[in-house]
């Protein structure tokens, strides 16, 4: 059952991609400022709206796996923490290529940046340290605490470029702005290439989710053969 | 069209792609070791000693 999820999402998400790359390259016009360059907003923006989604997600099953001790919780939580971590990457090195061309300079200390950066960070020490623990309560505690810690700061990736002066642009987006800022055929688009790098996220949660119980199941069998 | 905001631009497509690829090639192979490790620990616990007739 699972097998076919995964690969019915991995066809809707390379069936939504094509129409968006078509659409993205073929069919919007250029941003009259930056000319050609601002498509990369099309996976910038998405790639960290999915990851944001994912670590509070994610923050949502630990503080599950807490209340009721069920490892499923944990196991899903770690699977869309590794997801999260990845896309969000994606999320930072395609600005750093953006702020390259717009800025001239690949990185500046500015709070959104920085509050991204220390994000990423924080939940790649997350990934490690479940790689560090072997005993399975303690580990999943610790990754639960450590996950609800980190998205506090998430909260301050969201709200930086309100609440402090960026080099960062503010935001566009017409839920945050009432609207106005940004083209409708545009911000429809951003938020169909979203839609699919959700898509492309959840299949790979998914994966990541069956690896989780073939090494649970591995650990069981290790733990009856010593019995 | 500038050919440089062209160029940037395609480094952006190419990094975001790479960083997925990089992710979906190392889970595949996760997956394979998982597989492999599964099914050397099955013949570990059948073949031990308590479970010999």
């Amino acid at each position: 059952m699972r097998e076919k999820l995964i690969i019915a999402l991995a066809v809707g998400a390379a069936m939504l991609l094509t129409y968006n790359l078509y659409n993205i390259f073929l069919v919007l016009p250029d941003e009259i400022a930056q000319g050609y360059m601002y498509r990369i907003i099309y996976f910038h923006v998405p790639a960290a709206w999915v990851g944001m989604i994912g670590f509070f997600a994610a923050m949502t099953l630990s503080v599950l796996y807490l209340a009721s001790g069920n490892f499923r919780y944990d196991s899903l939580a770690a699977s869309i923490v590794e997801v999260s971590v990845v896309f969000s990457t994606v999320n930072l090195v395609t600005g750093s290529i953006w702020g390259r061309v717009q800025w001239g300079i690949w990185w500046t200390w500015d709070y959104r940046l920085t509050s991204q950066l220390v994000c990423v960070l924080t939940f790649a020490g997350y990934l490690m340290m479940r790689q560090a623990i072997d005993e399975p309560t303690q580990r999943a505690r610790l990754s639960a605490a450590l996950t609800i810690f980190g998205c506090f700061n998430v909260v301050i990736v969201w709200k930086s470029i309100e609440w402090f002066r960026n080099n960062h642009p503010g935001p566009v987006i017409s839920f945050r702005t009432g609207g106005g800022k940004m083209d409708p055929a545009m911000e429809h688009m951003l938020f169909l290439n979203f839609l699919a790098l959700l898509v492309i996220a959840s299949a790979l949660t998914l994966v990541r989710m069956r690896q989780e119980s073939t090494a649970r199941e591995i650990d069981s069998l290790r733990r009856a053969a010593h019995v | 069209m500038d050919a440089r905001n062209f160029t940037f631009m395609f480094y952006g497509f190419l990094a975001a792609w790479l960083i997925v690829l990089v992710y979906v090639v190392s889970l595949a192979r996760r997956s394979a070791r998982l597989r492999k490790e599964l099914e050397d620990v099955k013949q570990l616990v059948s073949t031990a000693p308590e479970n010999r007739t």
